[in-house]
């Protein structure tokens, strides 16, 4: 069995999953969005990545970077562990890719920032 | 001394000064000048680059930086002056500045409207009560936000944080994701101080504990941090000896509450309210000093960027109304009347002879379920918003229209 905190509206439901001769038993949830949430939490969990990245040439040494979708949750440490591998260049434009599919994830990092050079 | 004159002169180049000169350049006027003291636009949004940004302007998740870039694209392409490196020395009640750069040296801005837009500061140990020595390793959650996000320094490596304000989530998840051991959160409150989905995603995800009703009670260490002694509070906030319990560590990070930068303000003589620690602002963000006009979090601290954004928006079409003479200088105003669960509301006056269709903005006392957010004037409504749940971290918007003769009232109650 596990607990959550629903993050969908400000009510903050606590949301228990359990699993029953093969089926998800979802309650305390007041919502289907709640619903939703609680079974992706459970089956499935994924957050945005962000980080920075190192950058050489430019007005900072690091550039700030976000994943164009979600990624598994238990995917984000090795995920990081790629972007810090990484050095780019100034300048940088957003929306640029930094590194595309990381890890077979079918998600793309970009840049979150227009980083100029020095 | 340089002379400069312009229509429109915004002090502070983050979220709120961004989207006022942008407003106001749509709205048509010719000279505008944003000034900023940082050598970039963007404020504190470039050191935010986790998500949760824009989902109400924009409808999507976009991180700080990602926010702040489209306004800074859109301040590039429609012609406002930027002044960086800049800073603002003085502003007088005759929407004077005076401000001083390494290129230009001192320079004399005479404006037909001033936008002040010089966002918050946090708050720092010298201003809470932090017993013990003081040594390097205790810093503002911001600051060390911007060392690891922006500088790319490692400021410790292991943490604890003193208040559970968001940025001190934030950076509980981010100091953990850099390597640096967060050995908990303590907060004064029994309740905790940022939003619910912050102690989720970034505490629970991370077992980082939250420690409600406690405190850091000494700080040890001579020249650098060695540790901190950490304690329960009862229920007067004083602390249970027997609770007592010494944590080391090299980094205290300090997320105690924001404080609107008003120096400037006060020095043109514009009446702060002690509730937002804000200028009293008028529907339009005007402040008490005709023609100068305060947005974003120099006005109140708000919870949302988009909020930020939206209140500079205002601000800067009531800046444009005042120079084409369309906004009276010495306009009747009168005090928005408070009911019920309400802490604070901005703006905190009305023009009496106020007719449109405004956006205010409130914060509530203590959290409740299932409540009405009810405006009036003479008996009759004029906005209405329903929440399933309301709390002090979370501010409450409502659009009010019709208002007649300057008499609105705001409340926030249980249904039925």
């Amino acid at each position: 069995m596990k607990e959550y905190t629903c993050i969908v509206c400000p009510r903050s439901c606590r949301i228990t999953v359990e699993e029953k001769d093969g089926e998800l038993v979802i309650t305390g949830n007041t919502c289907k969005r709640g619903y939703e949430f609680a079974k992706n939490e459970y089956t499935d969990p994924k957050r945005m990545l962000t980080t920075t990245v190192k950058v050489t040439g430019g007005v900072l040494p690091r550039i700030p970077v976000i994943s164009t979708q979600e990624v598994p949750k238990d995917r984000l440490e090795d995920c990081l562990k790629v972007l810090y591998g990484l050095e780019l260049k100034a300048p940088v434009q957003y929306g640029e890719i930094i590194c595309e599919n990381i890890l077979g994830t079918g998600v793309d990092i970009k840049a979150s920032r227009t980083l100029q050079a020095k | 001394m340089k002379e400069i004159r312009t229509d429109i002169t915004v002090v502070g180049g983050g979220p709120a000064g961004l989207a006022a000169a942008v407003e106001a350049k749509r709205q048509g006027a010719e000279k505008v000048l944003l000034i900023e003291r940082d050598f970039e636009l963007g404020g504190v949004l470039q050191q935010c680059i986790h998500d949760g940004f824009g989902l109400h302007r924009f409808k999507r998740r976009m991180s700080g930086a990602e926010y702040a870039q489209k306004f800074i694209d859109e301040c590039e392409a429609s012609g406002v002056e930027v002044f960086t490196d800049t800073m603002v020395l003085e502003i007088t009640k005759d929407r004077e500045l005076y401000a001083c750069n390494s290129t230009d040296g001192m320079m004399h801005i005479q404006s037909g409207a001033i936008i002040l837009a010089m966002g918050c500061r946090e708050r720092t140990a010298g201003q809470i009560l932090l017993l013990g020595a003081r040594p390097s390793g205790v810093m503002t959650a911001g600051s060390v936000q911007r060392y690891i996000n922006m500088e790319g320094y490692l400021p410790g490596t292991r943490a604890v944080i003193l208040g559970s304000g968001d940025i001190g989530l934030i950076m509980a998840r981010r100091m953990t994701l850099e390597g640096i051991q967060v050995e908990g959160v303590y907060e004064v409150m029994p309740n905790p101080g940022g939003l619910t989905r912050n102690i989720v995603q970034c505490l629970e995800d991370y077992n980082i504990p939250l420690h409600l009703s406690s405190t850091v009670s000494f700080v040890h260490g001579r020249d650098t941090l060695e540790g901190v002694t950490v304690a329960k509070l009862d229920e007067n906030r004083k602390v249970i000896k027997e609770t007592e319990r010494y944590v080391p560590c090299d980094l205290l990070v300090l997320a105690v509450g924001l404080i609107p930068e008003n120096e400037l303000s006060k020095g043109a003589g514009i009446e702060l309210d002690p509730k937002t620690r804000g200028p009293v602002v008028d529907q339009d963000f005007m402040t008490c000093v005709p023609g100068i006009f305060a947005a974003g979090n120099v006005a109140a601290v708000f919870d949302l960027v988009d909020y930020v954004s939206q209140s500079a928006e205002i601000a800067a079409r009531g800046a444009v109304k005042f120079i084409r003479g369309e906004k009276k200088a010495d306009a009747p105003l009168c005090d928005v009347k408070l009911d019920g669960n309400v802490n604070f509301v901005i703006p905190q006056k009305v023009e009496a002879s106020f007719e449109g269709t405004r956006e205010f903005f409130m914060r509530v006392k203590k959290p409740d379920a299932e409540t009405v957010l009810q405006c009036t004037t003479e008996g009759e409504p004029c906005g209405r918003a329903l929440y399933q749940r309301v709390a002090p971290p979370e501010m409450l918007a409502c659009e009010v229209s019709g208002v007649k003769n300057g008499d609105l009232t705001i409340s926030v109650a249980p249904r039925g």
